[in-house]
């Protein structure tokens, strides 16, 4: 089996996560060859064949010129599967490659079967599902984090210059706005206790700051809360939010979805307060209490204040 | 100005999902079932363009699915569209993206559709495919994943989000396909007037036999329960009780001060 891994920059850099796709090719047993639009700068430490393609040329986001730079690379190695991170490069970039080549593509794969079968999250990671592509090439996007690099990056890839470029772009990429920085540190606090959108509404938000103070954390939030505007994004925990590492997670009334797992797996002890006991947090907290979050963090205020 | 706005009727995501007898999906008679949450945010900006350009664009509402699916259609006919489109499928949920995106530009493609949206994923398959593969059979330029749009005398100006809060500054003109994200906007609530309003407007059924032969490109094959990984623990009961033997375990732990 052939892999064509198709590795991030953003803003000059390489993404970290391209060292998963690695992982997955590992996974698969299979041989590999890269895909990089990007600078000298941003090549991955790697063995293997990498496509490269100027990145100051083509502009970061030119997703018709990404496009035709990936299927170049594909040309060449004819591989039996195009590989993505499952992140706003790769989500946007594998339907126009599948597209093109006429592929099946599978979103967001967790796991991979020897059988040829993905392991894909569905229904707010409820469930999951077992896919099996139809077509004989597969494009593939893979979920952040579920495939861990197994050592540290190393080697030089042989590196072959694609020369292409964009001579009359339909999508101007005019440049990046950086988060907005008010708010908490969330990334240094030791504690933090989140609300989600099982508080019920803007009011409920006191109850969960209540706790917060009362443990002396911070108050964090999941997206839901922050995009109805009951909490300041500065508080928002998840992929696009902040990523944090405290010693104490209280997630009150969330749900678990993955943007907000990967933005808070790594507090050393996890509480979850959720009515739902077979809400996906549930698999990443030390404690789960099943419980209604406005019955029972007043309650767990009150004990921590005695 | 013609707007197209593609919308899935999905399960309400707290449900208790239950594998069907053919283990290949949930079983959906006991399931209560809502617009796509990303699909109304989609709905919300075809209508506040609507509203920018004095009523001038129509917008069409387009879903595929079984006879449930009308209800989420007449939901957006409510918000502010003007007419709907039923492609009738009791079996979409078998379908692949690509046969999704497949059956929508087969219906779009003599339309004359200047913009689509679309929200960026579904909430039950998240592939996140359906919107992009769309633009692709349609030759439109796309963006996904918007959390900002901005049209002013033909131009598009829309912020994409990307990880860790950055968010990308992209241009571009129409015809075009924009996938939505949450937080683009703040989703209307139907007034009653224009629930009542939306009764008599027009939902098209079509039949997709015929619309689009596209093969399916992927299956699933089954649908299960993730392994739980275990290790936690579950606690229930009495609130006051709960606590305090949270509050034990946490100081117990060192977890927070004694």
């Amino acid at each position: 089996m052939n892999v064509l891994l198709v590795c991030e920059c953003r803003e000059g850099n390489l993404r970290d996560e391209s060292y998963e796709l690695i992982a997955f090719a590992e996974r698969l047993g299979a041989s590999r060859a890269f895909v990089l639009v990007g600078g000298e700068d941003a090549v991955p430490r790697a063995e293997g064949t990498l496509y490269l393609a100027d990145g100051a040329r083509g502009g970061e986001y030119n997703p018709e010129l990404h496009k035709r730079i990936v299927l170049a690379a594909a040309e060449r190695e004819d591989p039996d599967c195009i590989v993505f991170i499952h992140s706003s490069y790769g989500w946007d970039l594998a339907p126009r490659v599948a597209a093109a080549l006429g592929a099946a593509q599978v979103s967001e794969v967790v796991a991979v079967a020897g059988d040829g079968t993905f392991e894909v999250g569905c229904c707010n990671a409820k469930l999951r599902r077992t896919v099996a592509p139809m077509t004989s090439r597969t494009v593939v996007t893979i979920q952040a984090g579920a495939f861990a690099p197994s050592g540290l990056p190393h080697g030089v890839p042989t590196v072959v210059r694609l020369d292409l470029a964009d001579d009359s772009p339909r999508i101007e990429f005019v440049g990046y706005e950086a988060a907005e920085k008010k708010g908490v540190d969330l990334g240094k606090a030791e504690i933090i206790v989140s609300a989600g959108r099982g508080v019920g509404k803007k009011e409920n938000v006191a109850v969960i700051a209540d706790l917060a103070r009362a443990l002396g954390g911070e108050l964090g939030a999941s997206r839901p809360v922050v995009d109805a505007g009951w909490v300041d994004h500065g508080h928002q925990v998840g992929t696009t939010g902040q990523v944090v590492s405290p010693r104490l997670y209280v997630a009150c009334g969330i749900s678990g979805a993955i943007q907000h797992v990967a933005g808070m797996k790594k507090a050393d002890f996890v509480v979850a307060i959720n009515t739902d006991r077979d809400a996906p947090i549930g698999e990443v907290a030390d404690i789960l209490v099943v419980a209604d979050v406005m019955q029972f963090v007043p309650a767990l205020t009150a004990r921590m204040m005695q | 100005m013609k707007i197209l706005v593609c919308i899935k009727q999905v399960p309400d995501m707290e449900s208790r999902f239950r594998v069907s007898g053919a283990g290949d999906w949930f079983e959906e008679g006991d399931l209560a079932f809502r617009m796509n949450e990303y699909d109304e945010y989609a709905v919300e900006q075809a209508v506040r363009l609507k509203e920018q350009l004095g009523d001038l664009p129509e917008i069409t509402v387009l879903s595929i699915g079984p006879d449930r699916v009308g209800e989420a259609i007449r939901k957006a006919l409510a918000m502010g569209c003007d007419r709907g489109v039923h492609l009738q499928d009791p079996e979409a949920s078998r379908k692949d993206p690509w046969q999704i995106a497949s059956l929508i530009a087969a219906f779009a493609r003599d339309q004359g559709f200047d913009l689509v949206f679309t929200g960026m994923q579904s909430q039950d398959r998240g592939s996140a495919q359906v919107g992009i593969m769309v633009a692709e059979l349609l030759g439109y330029p796309c963006v996904s994943t918007i959390v900002g749009f901005a049209y002013d005398n033909g131009v598009i100006t829309v912020r994409r989000e990307l990880e860790g809060g950055t968010r990308g500054v992209v241009k571009l003109g129409m015809p075009a396909v924009v996938t939505c994200q949450l937080g683009l906007n703040v989703p209307r609530y139907p007034t009653l007037p224009n629930i009542m309003k939306a009764k008599k407007k027009e939902i098209l059924p079509l039949a997709t036999a015929g619309l689009s032969g596209e093969e399916r490109r992927a299956v699933t094959l089954r649908l299960h329960r993730p392994e739980k990984r275990g290790g936690g623990v579950v606690m229930e009961g009495e609130v006051n009780d709960m606590a305090e033997r949270l509050v034990g375990i946490l100081k117990q732990k060192a977890v927070v001060p004694r």
